[in-house]
């Protein structure tokens, strides 16, 4: 099955109440899936194609303050424009999903895939002081997985859920475990799980329920922010997720998530048949990023390279956990272009074997 | 009522009592005061909106989505479930509610440079899709909230602080008439232009909203109440001279009554 | 004949004095006060009371829904009464 196949079909399966989408290379078969297979008469799900991203998020911001599982899909550059969406979604503390087949940028770029929209999703692409936890599958399998996955936490945590793949996982095929069906949950359901914060309607029972962002007053809201960055805290503390490949005597180690970190697997393996420890830690979750098992890599490890398709953006982060105290490199390539493990291998080499380069080696 | 009264000598105790009620704000409109200026015609059309859906007993029913704009805190107001939607966007969050829960009634509440500016695009398409839901769309051709600026609503000539010598429609455009635009498309079963500045003008903007939410309600499609009201702090004039006023330009360029039914 | 009256309770500090209620009014019953409500706005109130027929024309403009009106009607001759 394809990887963006795999999205939509984890879609109908995991209960979700509706997908509003735009079509954008390299992801339109989420929707040309979910429209082909017709899920209204298999669960009553909802597949809307809006006008721009700028409505799908939109849509979603509306069906997720009604406590329904909403949905989008789009590629980086319509990504770029629901940012605003997904800032009031995260301000109005709705929980939703945003997948980003993210491609090579910037501007309209390339239809390739990429990594270069990390700083965008882990960094808050929109205004304000809010995150999202990102998820970075890195086969069709996971992606599947991770749909149902971020349903769950977007509403234990009430906060929009983003998985970050690209264009070559999108469009890959991989044999695939499909999840068992979910059933949609009904409003009272909703309610009994998810407390009665969702514009379900008023009740004489209970006083209006509101979905606003807004706080004119500064005390509230500074307020509402200190309680956005308790949450967020909270998630940090539970749900980080990463995945150590051969660490423990890892002499080198490369982080890498979604695509490159199949790439590192395979160059960790050739560098251990030439006998050079090298070890792969992948963060799945990339907000909330996996500092403290990095730190405590750094305490023994010579060195780390963070290996990506991009300029450099999570190497960023990987200096944060570090902290100065090994040499942290980025490796690379740009605009649709895939390293392969030889070269990752090649960069090892140079980077941390080379006396020339050891001279040199700081953490540039 | 006390027949042994005469009309002539009643007292004033007599004629307020319980029975004798005739007009009362309605339990849909919560105690908050209003946080427009005064004379703004939002209060009223607030009013006229909550009294339908206090009428037609939907209050359980019905989620309303505020725009961004002056009435950005209408739920602060309407005492109904409430969205906030990002600015334009409002027919995109209302879509996204009535397409999960069709049996709702789903209403959006928005200016015209929300409307008819930076939503445009929002509005064509929930209107071109037919989406079951109505538009209650305040046109008094200026931005109010943010201090007067120039609307795509703005007459030619007028000033604001955007335009200020006077909107010179060679190089600003020409003031939209969106509800006659939007008429146009199948997906729109209603399309009216009303006011609510005397008290006949205020019983056929409410029979309007009625309309729209029977429409809905009967699942015909979008409904879209125009309501050409006043902006006295933007227009810089006292609400009585600003409802004249309206009268004698407004309504010219954007004449009342029912453009699709 | 006896003809109906009307009176209308204003609450006073909800009201803005935007003045469109005196405008509406057909009996000219309403002015603007005088004195100055909390908020420093001159309220409407009833200076011809007498004059009110409780028709409810300022409500349904006053845009802040501060006007609560009733109407007293005189009850119908006996004779009227037993028709039908």
């Amino acid at each position: 099955m394809k990887g963006n196949e795999a999205i939509a079909e984890a879609a109908i399966r995991a209960g979700v109440d509706a997908y509003y989408g735009y079509p954008i290379t390299p992801q339109s078969e989420v929707m040309e899936y979910l429209m082909a297979e017709r899920p209204h008469l298999r669960t009553g799900m909802v597949v809307l194609q809006a006008e721009s991203e700028v409505a799908s998020i939109n849509m979603v911001y509306g069906a997720a303050g009604c406590a329904k599982k909403a949905m989008t899909s789009s590629s980086s550059p319509g990504v770029s424009l629901m940012q605003e969406g997904i800032s009031y979604i995260a301000g109005a503390e709705l929980p939703c999903l945003v997948v980003n087949v993210a491609r090579g940028g910037p501007g309209l770029g390339t239809i390739q895939p990429s990594q270069a929209d990390y700083f965008q999703a882990t960094k808050g692409g929109g205004h304000g002081d809010y995150r999202l936890i990102v998820l970075a599958p890195n086969s069709v399998q996971e992606q599947a997985d991770f749909v149902s996955l971020s349903f769950d936490l977007a509403f234990r945590y009430r906060t929009p859920v983003m998985i970050l793949s690209d264009g070559a996982l999108g469009q890959m095929m991989e044999k695939v475990e499909l999840p068992p069906q979910r059933e949609r949950m009904t409003a009272e359901e909703i309610e009994a799980q998810y407390g009665h914060w969702a514009t379900l309607g008023k009740p004489a029972s209970r006083e209006r329920n509101i979905i606003t962002s807004l706080k004119l007053k500064a005390e509230q809201m500074e307020a509402h922010n200190l309680h956005l960055q308790r949450k967020y805290a909270q998630i940090q503390e539970a749900e980080t997720r990463y995945q150590s490949l051969r660490c423990d005597d890892a002499d080198y180690v490369l982080v890498a998530y979604g695509l490159s970190s199949r790439i590192c697997q395979k160059a960790v393996d050739l560098a251990r048949a030439q006998g050079i420890k090298v070890g792969l830690l992948r963060p799945i979750t990339l907000w909330p990023f996996p500092t403290a098992p990095i730190a405590e890599l750094a305490r023994a490890a010579k060195g780390f390279i963070s290996v990506e398709m991009s300029a450099g953006q999570m190497v960023e982060d990987v200096r944060l956990a570090v902290n100065g105290l090994r040499p942290v490199h980025h490796f690379g390539r740009m605009g649709g272009m895939i390293t392969s493990p030889s070269q990752v291998l090649e960069q090892i080499k140079t980077l941390f074997l080379n006396p020339q380069a050891s001279l040199n080696g700081g953490a540039h | 009522m006390s027949a042994s009264h005469d009309s002539d000598t009643l007292l004033l105790e007599d004629i307020i009592r319980p029975e004798n009620l005739v007009f009362e704000k309605t339990a849909c409109l919560t105690d908050n005061t209003l946080s427009y200026c005064p004379g703004c015609g939002h209060g009223t059309a607030h009013r006229i909106l909550m009294e339908v859906v206090e009428e037609m007993g939907i209050q359980g029913q019905t989620i309303g989505i505020a725009p961004v704009g002056c009435s950005v805190l209408a739920y602060d107001f309407m005492n109904v479930d409430m969205q906030q939607a990002a600015h334009g966007r409002a027919p995109a969050v209302a879509t996204g509610i009535k397409r999960v829960m069709p049996e709702k009634y789903v209403f959006t509440y928005q200016g015209d440079g929300d409307l008819a500016a930076i939503g445009t695009a929002e509005t064509i398409h929930a209107c071109n899709r037919g989406e079951n839901i109505t538009i209650i769309f305040i046109n008094n051709g200026i931005y109010g909230m943010t201090g007067g600026q120039m609307a795509p609503t703005t007459l030619a000539g007028m000033r604001t602080s955007t335009s200020p010598f006077g909107r010179d429609t060679e190089m600003m455009g020409h003031p939209l008439r969106i509800t006659e635009m939007v008429a146009t498309l199948p997906g729109v079963c209603f399309a009216t232009r009303q006011a609510v500045h005397t008290p006949a003008a205020v019983r056929k903007a409410k029979k309007a909203i009625q309309t729209a939410f029977e429409l809905q309600r009967q699942r015909k499609g979008l409904s879209l109440v125009e309501i050409v009201s006043n902006c006295n702090s933007g227009w810089k004039m006292m609400p009585r001279k600003a409802n004249d006023w309206m009268e004698e330009n407004m309504f010219p360029f954007y004449p009342l009554g029912d453009i699709k039914k | 004949m006896a003809k109906a009256r009307g009176a209308i309770v204003v609450d006073v500090e909800g009201c803005k004095g935007c003045d469109l209620c005196v405008g509406a009014c057909p009996t000219h019953v309403i002015e603007l006060s005088r004195k100055v409500n909390s908020k420093g706005y001159h309220f409407a109130y009833m200076e011809h009371p007498d004059a009110c027929i409780g028709c409810a024309h300022c409500a349904m403009v006053c845009p802040d829904s501060v006007i609560t009106v009733y109407r007293w009607k005189p009850a119908p001759k006996p004779r009227e009464a037993t028709t039908a």
